[in-house]
Protein backbone atom coordinates (compact mmCIF):
# COMPACT_ATOMS: atom_id res chain seq x y z
CA UNK A 1 0.00 0.00 0.00
CA UNK A 2 1.16 3.43 -0.60
CA UNK A 3 2.38 5.91 2.48
CA UNK A 4 1.62 8.95 2.44
CA UNK A 5 3.19 9.94 5.83
CA UNK A 6 6.08 7.95 8.38
CA UNK A 7 5.59 7.22 12.17
CA UNK A 8 8.91 6.58 13.90
CA UNK A 9 7.31 4.49 17.01
CA UNK A 10 3.24 4.14 17.94
CA UNK A 11 3.88 6.55 21.65
CA UNK A 12 4.87 9.60 18.73
CA UNK A 13 2.05 12.33 18.22
CA UNK A 14 3.55 13.36 14.75
CA UNK A 15 3.94 11.88 11.54
CA UNK A 16 5.75 12.80 8.59
CA UNK A 17 4.52 13.25 5.65
CA UNK A 18 6.72 11.45 2.57
CA UNK A 19 4.56 12.58 -0.14
CA UNK A 20 4.89 15.81 -2.81
CA UNK A 21 1.81 17.58 -3.01
CA UNK A 22 -0.33 16.66 0.22
CA UNK A 23 -3.67 18.71 -0.02
CA UNK A 24 -6.31 18.97 3.06
CA UNK A 25 -8.76 16.96 3.17
CA UNK A 26 -7.03 13.70 1.63
CA UNK A 27 -7.56 10.70 3.20
CA UNK A 28 -3.85 9.28 3.77
CA UNK A 29 -2.10 6.34 4.83
CA UNK A 30 0.83 6.20 7.95
CA UNK A 31 3.29 3.53 8.52
CA UNK A 32 4.23 3.06 12.29
CA UNK A 33 7.98 1.76 11.72
CA UNK A 34 9.12 0.57 14.79
CA UNK A 35 5.75 -1.43 14.92
CA UNK A 36 5.35 -1.82 11.14
CA UNK A 37 1.89 -1.14 11.44
CA UNK A 38 -0.37 1.27 9.71
CA UNK A 39 -3.30 3.71 10.45
CA UNK A 40 -5.18 6.02 8.66
CA UNK A 41 -7.12 9.65 8.95
CA UNK A 42 -8.04 12.49 7.03
CA UNK A 43 -5.23 15.24 7.11
CA UNK A 44 -6.92 19.09 7.65
CA UNK A 45 -4.07 21.35 5.82
CA UNK A 46 -1.83 21.42 3.13
CA UNK A 47 1.31 19.80 4.67
CA UNK A 48 4.74 19.86 2.61
CA UNK A 49 6.80 17.20 2.17
CA UNK A 50 8.74 16.43 4.97
CA UNK A 51 6.56 18.51 7.10
CA UNK A 52 4.80 17.27 10.14
CA UNK A 53 1.36 16.00 10.63
CA UNK A 54 -0.68 16.10 14.27
CA UNK A 55 -1.20 11.85 15.13
CA UNK A 56 -4.13 13.87 17.80
CA UNK A 57 -5.37 16.83 19.00
CA UNK A 58 -2.32 19.20 21.22
CA UNK A 59 -2.90 22.00 23.65
CA UNK A 60 -0.71 24.82 24.37
CA UNK A 61 1.92 24.13 26.95
CA UNK A 62 2.08 19.76 26.10
CA UNK A 63 4.89 18.22 24.72
CA UNK A 64 5.14 16.89 21.45
CA UNK A 65 6.86 13.29 21.28
CA UNK A 66 8.34 12.17 18.22
CA UNK A 67 11.04 9.20 18.40
CA UNK A 68 9.67 8.60 21.50
CA UNK A 69 11.50 11.30 23.29
CA UNK A 70 10.52 14.95 24.18
CA UNK A 71 10.79 17.08 20.53
CA UNK A 72 9.46 20.98 21.99
CA UNK A 73 6.38 22.25 23.17
CA UNK A 74 2.91 23.52 22.07
CA UNK A 75 2.52 26.78 21.54
CA UNK A 76 -0.76 27.58 19.60
CA UNK A 77 -3.36 24.73 19.87
CA UNK A 78 -3.44 21.98 17.28
CA UNK A 79 -6.14 19.30 15.94
CA UNK A 80 -5.41 15.70 14.63
CA UNK A 81 -4.21 15.86 10.96
CA UNK A 82 -3.18 19.74 10.77
CA UNK A 83 0.40 20.92 10.19
CA UNK A 84 2.31 20.75 13.01
CA UNK A 85 5.48 23.06 12.51
CA UNK A 86 7.14 26.39 14.04
CA UNK A 87 3.91 28.26 13.89
CA UNK A 88 2.73 26.17 17.02
CA UNK A 89 5.54 24.00 18.37
CA UNK A 90 8.72 25.63 20.22
CA UNK A 91 12.54 24.45 21.41
CA UNK A 92 12.49 24.14 25.29
CA UNK A 93 15.95 24.58 25.16
CA UNK A 94 16.97 27.98 23.17
CA UNK B 1 30.56 -5.30 2.35
CA UNK B 2 33.89 -6.01 0.43
CA UNK B 3 36.83 -6.31 3.44
CA UNK B 4 38.90 -5.19 0.81
CA UNK B 5 39.90 -2.03 -1.41
CA UNK B 6 43.03 -1.17 -3.24
CA UNK B 7 44.58 2.39 -0.80
CA UNK B 8 47.37 3.61 -0.70
CA UNK B 9 50.06 2.63 2.07
CA UNK B 10 52.03 5.74 3.51
CA UNK B 11 55.40 5.34 5.11
CA UNK B 12 53.59 5.62 8.61
CA UNK B 13 51.20 2.78 8.05
CA UNK B 14 48.07 4.79 7.57
CA UNK B 15 45.93 3.55 4.04
CA UNK B 16 44.44 6.54 2.11
CA UNK B 17 42.40 6.40 -0.70
CA UNK B 18 43.27 9.81 -2.58
CA UNK B 19 46.71 10.79 -3.56
CA UNK B 20 46.97 14.41 -3.72
CA UNK B 21 50.30 16.93 -3.23
CA UNK B 22 48.85 20.18 -1.89
CA UNK B 23 50.20 23.68 -1.37
CA UNK B 24 49.46 24.68 2.36
CA UNK B 25 49.56 28.09 3.03
CA UNK B 26 50.57 29.13 6.80
CA UNK B 27 48.12 32.21 6.89
CA UNK B 28 45.97 34.12 4.43
CA UNK B 29 49.15 36.25 3.28
CA UNK B 30 50.77 33.08 1.98
CA UNK B 31 47.58 32.01 -0.48
CA UNK B 32 48.43 33.78 -3.52
CA UNK B 33 51.88 32.12 -3.61
CA UNK B 34 50.22 28.58 -2.72
CA UNK B 35 47.33 29.26 -6.12
CA UNK B 36 50.34 30.29 -8.31
CA UNK B 37 52.44 26.67 -7.85
CA UNK B 38 49.33 24.92 -7.76
CA UNK B 39 48.89 26.54 -11.36
CA UNK B 40 52.36 25.91 -12.46
CA UNK B 41 52.45 22.44 -11.14
CA UNK B 42 49.69 19.94 -12.60
CA UNK B 43 47.70 18.16 -10.17
CA UNK B 44 48.89 19.81 -7.18
CA UNK B 45 46.33 21.34 -4.80
CA UNK B 46 46.33 24.55 -2.80
CA UNK B 47 44.17 24.85 0.15
CA UNK B 48 43.71 28.93 0.70
CA UNK B 49 42.08 30.11 3.90
CA UNK B 50 41.56 33.03 5.92
CA UNK B 51 43.58 33.30 9.30
CA UNK B 52 46.94 32.71 10.88
CA UNK B 53 47.77 35.75 11.79
CA UNK B 54 48.03 37.35 15.30
CA UNK B 55 46.30 34.23 16.51
CA UNK B 56 46.78 32.92 20.39
CA UNK B 57 46.33 30.67 23.12
CA UNK B 58 44.10 27.59 22.49
CA UNK B 59 43.02 29.12 19.15
CA UNK B 60 46.61 29.13 17.88
CA UNK B 61 47.03 25.51 18.94
CA UNK B 62 43.84 24.30 16.95
CA UNK B 63 45.17 26.19 13.87
CA UNK B 64 48.55 24.92 14.00
CA UNK B 65 46.94 21.22 14.68
CA UNK B 66 44.26 21.56 11.99
CA UNK B 67 46.90 22.59 9.11
CA UNK B 68 49.44 19.76 10.43
CA UNK B 69 47.01 17.14 10.55
CA UNK B 70 45.69 18.53 7.09
CA UNK B 71 49.03 17.59 6.13
CA UNK B 72 49.56 14.28 7.85
CA UNK B 73 46.44 12.79 6.23
CA UNK B 74 46.89 9.52 4.80
CA UNK B 75 45.18 10.77 1.68
CA UNK B 76 47.79 13.61 0.64
CA UNK B 77 51.27 12.14 -1.02
CA UNK B 78 53.47 15.39 -0.02
CA UNK B 79 53.39 18.86 0.67
CA UNK B 80 54.28 22.14 0.02
CA UNK B 81 53.98 24.82 2.96
CA UNK B 82 53.99 28.15 2.48
CA UNK B 83 54.81 31.27 4.85
CA UNK B 84 55.26 34.81 4.99
CA UNK B 85 57.94 33.78 7.83
CA UNK B 86 60.48 30.58 8.66
CA UNK B 87 59.76 30.06 11.97
CA UNK B 88 55.61 28.81 11.66
CA UNK B 89 56.44 27.52 8.39
CA UNK B 90 59.19 24.88 9.95
CA UNK B 91 56.65 24.27 12.59
CA UNK B 92 54.03 22.91 10.01
CA UNK B 93 56.79 21.38 7.99
CA UNK B 94 58.12 19.30 10.80
CA UNK B 95 54.33 18.24 12.66
CA UNK B 96 54.23 16.72 9.03
CA UNK B 97 57.34 15.55 8.48
CA UNK B 98 56.77 12.92 11.31
CA UNK B 99 54.59 10.70 8.72
CA UNK B 100 57.74 10.30 7.04
CA UNK B 101 56.18 11.49 3.81
CA UNK B 102 57.70 14.22 1.05
CA UNK B 103 57.19 17.90 3.10
CA UNK B 104 59.29 20.82 2.42
CA UNK B 105 58.20 24.82 3.83
CA UNK B 106 59.23 27.87 1.98
CA UNK B 107 59.16 31.59 3.44
CA UNK B 108 58.43 35.13 1.56
CA UNK B 109 59.77 37.03 3.58
CA UNK B 110 63.42 38.25 1.99
CA UNK B 111 62.18 36.16 -1.17
CA UNK B 112 59.14 37.84 -2.29
CA UNK B 113 56.07 36.01 -3.86
CA UNK B 114 58.27 35.29 -6.93
CA UNK B 115 61.25 33.61 -5.84
CA UNK B 116 59.00 31.34 -3.21
CA UNK B 117 56.93 30.33 -6.22
CA UNK B 118 59.58 29.47 -8.30
CA UNK B 119 61.44 27.39 -5.65
CA UNK B 120 58.15 26.06 -4.27
CA UNK B 121 56.99 25.03 -7.68
CA UNK B 122 60.40 23.46 -8.55
CA UNK B 123 60.18 20.99 -5.58
CA UNK B 124 56.05 20.76 -6.05
CA UNK B 125 56.89 19.45 -9.68
CA UNK B 126 59.68 17.15 -7.77
CA UNK B 127 56.83 16.09 -5.19
CA UNK B 128 54.00 15.39 -8.26
CA UNK B 129 56.73 12.76 -9.82
CA UNK B 130 56.58 11.14 -6.61
CA UNK B 131 53.58 10.77 -6.39
CA UNK B 132 52.01 9.74 -9.29
CA UNK B 133 54.09 6.84 -9.42
CA UNK B 134 52.69 5.67 -5.78
CA UNK B 135 50.32 2.41 -6.30
CA UNK B 136 47.55 1.34 -5.32
CA UNK B 137 47.83 -1.78 -3.01
CA UNK B 138 45.26 -4.37 -1.23
CA UNK B 139 44.22 -2.79 2.11
CA UNK B 140 41.72 -4.17 4.42
CA UNK B 141 38.53 -2.48 5.60
CA UNK B 142 39.93 -2.25 8.99
CA UNK B 143 42.70 -0.06 7.71
CA UNK B 144 39.60 2.85 7.22
CA UNK B 145 38.79 5.89 9.12
CA UNK B 146 35.44 7.17 7.68
CA UNK B 147 33.80 10.16 9.41
CA UNK B 148 30.01 11.47 9.31
CA UNK B 149 28.14 14.73 9.32
CA UNK B 150 25.12 15.41 8.10
CA UNK B 151 23.58 18.88 6.21
CA UNK B 152 20.24 20.49 5.03
CA UNK B 153 18.81 17.97 7.21
CA UNK B 154 15.58 17.34 6.98
CA UNK B 155 12.59 14.84 8.62
CA UNK B 156 13.80 12.22 5.69
CA UNK B 157 17.12 12.69 7.18
CA UNK B 158 15.92 11.31 10.58
CA UNK B 159 13.57 8.64 8.98
CA UNK B 160 15.79 7.31 6.06
CA UNK B 161 19.43 8.84 5.15
CA UNK B 162 20.85 9.51 8.78
CA UNK B 163 19.57 5.92 9.59
CA UNK B 164 21.48 4.41 6.18
CA UNK B 165 24.71 6.05 7.97
CA UNK B 166 24.06 4.34 11.15
CA UNK B 167 23.46 0.90 10.05
CA UNK B 168 26.39 1.43 7.48
CA UNK B 169 28.68 2.26 10.69
CA UNK B 170 27.72 -0.82 12.38
CA UNK B 171 29.18 -3.08 10.18
CA UNK B 172 31.79 -0.44 9.66
CA UNK B 173 32.43 -1.59 13.33
CA UNK B 174 31.97 -5.14 13.09
CA UNK B 175 34.87 -4.78 10.68
CA UNK B 176 37.21 -3.20 12.94
CA UNK B 177 37.01 -0.05 11.22
CA UNK B 178 37.61 3.31 12.64
CA UNK B 179 34.42 5.64 12.73
CA UNK B 180 33.69 9.59 13.74
CA UNK B 181 31.11 11.61 14.79
CA UNK B 182 30.64 15.15 15.98
CA UNK B 183 28.71 18.31 15.49
CA UNK B 184 28.14 18.85 19.51
CA UNK B 185 25.19 21.35 19.00
CA UNK B 186 23.38 19.53 17.28
CA UNK B 187 23.40 16.87 19.98
CA UNK B 188 21.12 19.47 21.96
CA UNK B 189 17.90 16.84 23.06
CA UNK B 190 19.24 13.96 22.24
CA UNK B 191 22.78 14.17 24.45
CA UNK B 192 21.58 11.55 26.93
CA UNK B 193 21.53 9.05 24.23
CA UNK B 194 25.07 9.69 23.14
CA UNK B 195 26.04 9.68 26.91
CA UNK B 196 24.01 5.92 27.43
CA UNK B 197 26.53 4.50 24.65
CA UNK B 198 29.62 6.16 26.08
CA UNK B 199 31.48 2.61 26.78
CA UNK B 200 32.65 4.06 30.29
CA UNK B 201 31.86 6.76 32.68
CA UNK B 202 35.41 8.48 32.54
CA UNK B 203 34.33 8.89 28.18
CA UNK B 204 30.80 10.17 29.68
CA UNK B 205 32.15 12.72 31.17
CA UNK B 206 34.82 13.99 28.83
CA UNK B 207 31.55 13.48 26.18
CA UNK B 208 29.57 15.72 29.05
CA UNK B 209 32.33 17.89 29.25
CA UNK B 210 32.64 18.89 25.47
CA UNK B 211 29.00 19.37 25.20
CA UNK B 212 28.65 21.36 28.34
CA UNK B 213 31.23 23.68 26.41
CA UNK B 214 29.82 24.26 23.47
CA UNK B 215 26.33 24.73 25.22
CA UNK B 216 28.04 27.83 26.52
CA UNK B 217 29.29 29.54 23.78
CA UNK B 218 25.92 29.08 22.64
CA UNK B 219 24.18 30.76 26.00
CA UNK B 220 26.64 33.42 25.94
CA UNK B 221 26.17 34.74 22.79
CA UNK B 222 22.57 33.93 21.67
CA UNK B 223 19.98 36.31 21.11
CA UNK B 224 16.32 35.45 22.11
CA UNK B 225 16.85 31.67 20.20
CA UNK B 226 18.66 30.35 17.34
CA UNK B 227 16.27 30.63 15.13
CA UNK B 228 17.21 30.14 11.45
CA UNK B 229 20.81 29.14 12.77
CA UNK B 230 19.61 25.97 14.25
CA UNK B 231 17.84 24.34 13.07
CA UNK B 232 18.53 26.47 9.91
CA UNK B 233 16.13 27.95 7.19
CA UNK B 234 16.68 25.36 5.40
CA UNK B 235 16.07 22.48 8.03
CA UNK B 236 12.80 24.67 8.81
CA UNK B 237 11.72 24.52 4.82
CA UNK B 238 12.40 20.79 5.44
CA UNK B 239 10.15 20.02 8.19
CA UNK B 240 12.27 20.38 11.26
CA UNK B 241 10.74 22.01 14.21
CA UNK B 242 13.37 22.46 16.61
CA UNK B 243 16.76 21.49 17.95
CA UNK B 244 15.52 18.67 19.83
CA UNK B 245 13.75 16.89 16.69
CA UNK B 246 16.83 17.54 14.62
CA UNK B 247 19.32 16.43 17.00
CA UNK B 248 17.48 12.91 17.48
CA UNK B 249 17.34 12.56 13.86
CA UNK B 250 21.24 13.62 13.59
CA UNK B 251 22.14 10.30 16.64
CA UNK B 252 20.52 8.23 13.99
CA UNK B 253 23.95 8.40 12.47
CA UNK B 254 25.78 6.52 15.14
CA UNK B 255 23.93 3.38 14.67
CA UNK B 256 23.09 0.94 17.39
CA UNK B 257 26.16 -0.87 18.16
CA UNK B 258 28.65 0.31 18.68
CA UNK B 259 30.25 2.41 21.97
CA UNK B 260 31.36 5.36 21.89
CA UNK B 261 35.27 4.41 23.04
CA UNK B 262 36.93 8.12 23.02
CA UNK B 263 36.33 11.62 22.88
CA UNK B 264 38.29 13.99 21.03
CA UNK B 265 38.69 17.98 20.79
CA UNK B 266 38.56 19.18 17.69
CA UNK B 267 41.16 18.23 14.91
CA UNK B 268 42.77 15.30 17.16
CA UNK B 269 43.49 11.90 15.99
CA UNK B 270 41.59 8.54 17.44
CA UNK B 271 44.21 6.66 18.72
CA UNK B 272 42.37 3.04 18.15
CA UNK B 273 39.27 1.83 16.26
CA UNK B 274 35.94 2.18 17.15
CA UNK B 275 33.37 4.60 17.16
CA UNK B 276 34.77 8.13 18.27
CA UNK B 277 32.83 11.22 19.03
CA UNK B 278 34.56 14.81 18.15
CA UNK B 279 33.86 18.06 19.49
CA UNK B 280 33.10 19.99 16.55
CA UNK B 281 31.11 23.03 14.72
CA UNK B 282 27.99 21.87 13.05
CA UNK B 283 28.54 24.10 10.21
CA UNK B 284 29.34 21.22 7.18
CA UNK B 285 32.67 22.73 6.01
CA UNK B 286 33.62 23.40 9.29
CA UNK B 287 33.38 19.89 10.78
CA UNK B 288 34.32 17.90 7.67
CA UNK B 289 37.56 19.83 7.88
CA UNK B 290 37.99 18.69 11.46
CA UNK B 291 37.33 15.51 10.38
CA UNK B 292 40.22 15.16 7.44
CA UNK B 293 42.61 16.89 10.04
CA UNK B 294 41.75 14.00 12.69
CA UNK B 295 42.75 11.97 9.49
CA UNK B 296 39.85 10.92 8.87
CA UNK B 297 39.99 9.50 4.27
CA UNK B 298 35.99 9.07 4.05
CA UNK B 299 32.94 10.75 4.81
CA UNK B 300 29.27 10.02 4.88
CA UNK B 301 27.15 12.49 4.40
CA UNK B 302 23.71 12.49 4.33
CA UNK B 303 20.89 15.41 3.28
CA UNK B 304 17.96 16.21 3.54
CA UNK B 305 17.02 19.25 1.28
CA UNK B 306 20.72 19.26 -0.22
CA UNK B 307 23.80 20.49 0.81
CA UNK B 308 26.19 20.54 -1.35
CA UNK B 309 29.53 20.80 0.19
CA UNK B 310 32.84 18.78 -0.56
CA UNK B 311 36.26 19.04 1.24
CA UNK B 312 39.94 19.28 -0.94
CA UNK B 313 41.17 15.66 0.40
CA UNK B 314 38.33 14.14 2.07
CA UNK B 315 35.75 12.78 -0.57
CA UNK B 316 32.59 13.34 0.99
CA UNK B 317 30.17 10.48 -0.16
CA UNK B 318 26.24 12.46 -0.54
CA UNK B 319 23.47 10.17 -0.19
CA UNK B 320 19.35 11.34 0.38
CA UNK B 321 16.37 10.02 1.06
CA UNK B 322 14.18 13.07 -0.01
CA UNK B 323 12.61 12.34 -3.55
CA UNK B 324 12.39 15.87 -3.93
CA UNK B 325 16.18 16.44 -3.95
CA UNK B 326 17.10 13.14 -5.38
CA UNK B 327 15.34 14.24 -8.65
CA UNK B 328 16.20 18.50 -8.85
CA UNK B 329 19.53 18.09 -7.00
CA UNK B 330 20.67 14.42 -8.76
CA UNK B 331 24.59 15.58 -10.10
CA UNK B 332 24.89 15.94 -6.14
CA UNK B 333 24.23 13.01 -4.62
CA UNK B 334 26.00 9.48 -4.63
CA UNK B 335 23.59 7.30 -2.91
CA UNK B 336 19.70 7.31 -3.40
CA UNK B 337 17.98 5.78 -0.49
CA UNK B 338 14.37 7.50 -0.82
CA UNK B 339 13.31 3.78 -1.31
CA UNK B 340 13.12 4.12 2.24
CA UNK B 341 10.13 5.81 2.20
CA UNK B 342 8.54 3.95 -0.64
CA UNK B 343 8.65 0.44 1.65
CA UNK B 344 11.19 -0.28 -1.07
CA UNK B 345 14.14 -0.41 0.29
CA UNK B 346 14.82 -1.54 4.32
CA UNK B 347 17.97 0.19 5.94
CA UNK B 348 20.34 -3.17 5.64
CA UNK B 349 19.97 -2.56 1.88
CA UNK B 350 20.54 0.95 2.28
CA UNK B 351 23.27 0.10 4.52
CA UNK B 352 24.88 -2.22 1.98
CA UNK B 353 24.21 0.66 -0.60
CA UNK B 354 25.96 3.25 1.04
CA UNK B 355 29.17 0.56 1.56
CA UNK B 356 29.32 -0.51 -1.84
CA UNK B 357 29.91 3.23 -2.38
CA UNK B 358 32.50 3.09 -0.01
CA UNK B 359 34.19 0.47 -1.71
CA UNK B 360 33.53 1.95 -5.15
CA UNK B 361 34.91 4.96 -3.62
CA UNK B 362 38.10 3.87 -1.99
CA UNK B 363 39.38 2.42 -5.13
CA UNK B 364 39.31 5.57 -6.82
CA UNK B 365 35.59 6.97 -7.94
CA UNK B 366 35.31 10.37 -7.40
CA UNK B 367 32.44 11.59 -5.33
CA UNK B 368 30.05 14.12 -6.87
CA UNK B 369 31.45 16.64 -4.79
CA UNK B 370 34.98 15.66 -5.91
CA UNK B 371 33.60 15.85 -9.47
CA UNK B 372 31.50 19.00 -9.23
CA UNK B 373 34.75 21.09 -7.59
CA UNK B 374 33.59 21.24 -4.21
CA UNK B 375 36.76 21.90 -1.69
CA UNK B 376 35.20 23.78 0.59
CA UNK B 377 38.92 24.06 3.06
CA UNK B 378 36.88 26.17 6.45
CA UNK B 379 39.08 26.16 9.41
CA UNK B 380 37.82 26.86 12.87
CA UNK B 381 38.20 29.75 15.20
CA UNK B 382 37.58 29.52 18.77
CA UNK B 383 37.83 33.95 19.03
CA UNK B 384 39.10 36.64 18.02
CA UNK B 385 43.22 37.75 16.89
CA UNK B 386 44.69 39.31 19.24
Amino acid sequence: MAIDFVVHEEVDGVGVVVVEGLKAGSDCTGWIMQENKTIQFKVLSDIPIGHKVALKDFAVGDTVIKYNTDIGKVVAPIKKGEHLHVHNVKTKRW
Amino acid sequence: MKKEFFGYRRENGRVGIRNHVIILPLDDLSNAACEAVANNVKGTLALPHAYGRLQFGEDLDLHFRTLIGTGCNPNVAAVIVIGIEPVWTQRIVDGIAKTGKPVAGFAIEKNGDLNTICDASRKAKEFMHIATEQLRVPCSVNELWVSCKCGESDTTSGIASNPTVGNAFDKLWEAGATTLFGETTEITGGEHLVLARCANAEIGKKFQYFFDRYAKVVDDHKTDDLCDSQPTKGNIEGGLTTIEEKALGNVQKIGRKAPVIGCLDKAESPTGPGLWFMDSSSAAAEMVTLAAAGGFVAHFFPTGQGNIIGNPILPVIKLSANPRTVRTMKEHIDVDVSGILRRELNLDEAGDLLLDMLTRTCNGRNTAAEVLGHREFVMTRLYESA
